[in-house]
């Protein structure tokens, strides 16, 4: 196992100032659907976000992390991007590679406004080119692209950008559910120690797909969580984001 | 207005180009968003204006100032807080942020963004990346030991506002010693007595924030 370094705790750290409090990951359009009630429902909901959106966003954490290092002045491969979206290359097109991974609408506002937020606490962290030139690029980026440039930045590597976003994929939806159902905080913390090895396979499957080409990144997806998040824009209460 | 309103050590400017960020923060009821509107409708002739507000429900506050139309709708935006009122203007505060660099944007220059968090405990506190300056509003019917209590708002704001003075004989508040007791754990820092309800335009609220801003200009001015 790979040292971690602690700058890469940071971004795994639910204090980072990034806007993630008030973004539940579709829990509370679930939870007002009745679909999310108990503890055993959150545990499933968790199961099949990690599999779902949980895996699409850590393959596109690895490859965004992967990217940002070749920016890095000591690398050894110039960053090229791998032309494969469309014709637009770099990080403009891995952020296509996202949106064409993400259906709803409501859904790609939120990562792009999670990942606008991310990058005001990354750069205001750490100073890097790959991440520099994301911003440069594009000016909400989605969230994991962001994510992985950060870890980049925060000297990580591609798998261990993939663990921080799975993790985070089932810790946002986690902490909302505490707050949205009044779960006890213990059992919910119990529940993700048992999805800890789940997560461990999604950031492994996730980094080995980022080695591949773009275009050939992992884009399972949720539909119900689609139509969820779009309901959610139209309810008239919501007390998170997304 | 209590003693000594001229003086205040943690007067903030600006950086040259923005707006000055005023928070209004409080508790549940208090009568932040009646604040919020009294001072649009008191300053929006004099200075560019706009209004972020932070719901823990829903849009209620940003709508109730549409209705009102103390501002025109592009002016005012709401953000949603995930059930943490506090944590967005404090702790992270990047969603507020957003909304007013996306006003500042969509305005081009402007003198004053208002940021009215969300009903909160006595706790709650406006970090120093989000607000220049911060009010603080307290209901004189909530329990007249509120400002002996403190707690970092009641404390710390540049402007301590007791409210709904009107309600507090009938709620048995004494607000002579509110506000002495205000001014003792304040250090002196101003506190105004208002009651919305009689005097919805807020005079000496307003024209406390008319010498924030007169202040925050000056500084800019003289930068180099």
């Amino acid at each position: 196992m790979a040292e971690i370094p602690a700058a890469l705790l940071l971004l795994a750290d639910a204090r980072l100032p990034a806007g993630g409090h008030a973004h539940s990951g579709g829990l509370e359009p679930a939870v007002a659907a009745h679909a999310v009630t108990d503890l055993a429902d959150l545990r499933d909901f968790l199961h099949g976000r990690l599999a779902t959106t949980g895996l699409t966003g850590a393959a596109l954490a690895a490859a965004a992390c992967a990217y940002a290092a070749a920016y890095a002045p000591d690398a050894d491969i110039p960053p090229s991007g791998d032309g494969s979206a469309g014709g637009r290359r770099g990080w403009r097109g891995l952020d296509a590679e996202a949106d064409a991974r993400t259906p709803s609408p409501a859904q790609r506002r939120a990562s792009r406004a999670q990942g606008r937020s991310l990058a005001r606490a990354a750069r205001a962290t750490w100073s890097h080119p790959g991440l520099d030139a994301l911003a440069a690029e594009v000016r909400a980026p989605h969230h994991p692209l962001v994510l992985g440039a950060a870890a980049a930045a925060a000297g990580g590597t591609p798998r261990q950008a993939a663990a921080v976003a799975a993790y985070g994929a089932a810790a946002g939806p986690a902490s909302a559910a505490v707050r949205l159902l009044g779960l006890d905080p213990l059992d919910v913390h119990r529940v993700l120690a048992d999805l800890a090895a789940r997560m461990d396979e999604v950031a492994d499957e996730a980094a080995a797909a980022a080695a591949g080409g773009w275009d050939a990144l992992p884009a399972p997806s949720a539909p119900l969580l689609d139509l969820l998040a779009e309901a959610h824009v139209r309810a008239g209460l919501r007390l998170f984001e997304s | 207005m209590g003693a000594h309103h001229d003086h205040d050590p943690h007067e903030a400017a600006p950086p040259a180009g923005r707006a000055l960020r005023l928070g209004i923060g409080g508790p549940v009821g208090s009568g932040k968003t009646a604040l919020t509107a009294a001072l649009c409708r008191a300053l929006r002739d004099e200075y560019a204006l706009a209004v972020v507000t932070n719901d823990i429900y829903t849009t209620e506050d940003a709508d109730f100032l549409r209705r009102a139309a103390v501002l025109p709708d592009d002016r005012i935006t709401a953000v949603r807080t995930g059930c943490c009122p506090h944590t967005a203007i404090r702790d992270d505060i990047s969603a507020n942020l957003d909304a007013v660099e996306d006003l500042q944007a969509r305005h081009g220059r402007l003198d004053l963004v208002l940021v009215e968090s969300g009903g909160d405990n006595l706790t709650a506190l406006f970090s120093r990346g989000l607000a220049d300056l911060q009010i603080f509003v307290l209901d004189a019917a909530g329990g007249d030991d509120v400002p002996r209590k403190g707690g970092p708002g009641v404390a710390q704001a540049d402007l301590l506002v007791i409210n709904k003075t009107d309600l507090a004989p009938l709620a048995g508040s004494d607000v002579a010693r509110m506000e002495r007791d205000a001014l003792r754990v304040r250090g002196g820092k101003p506190v105004a007595l208002t009651s919305l309800r009689e005097r919805p335009d807020a005079p000496e609220v307003a024209a406390w924030v008319r010498g924030a801003l007169r202040r925050a200009r000056g500084a800019a001015a003289a930068a180099p």
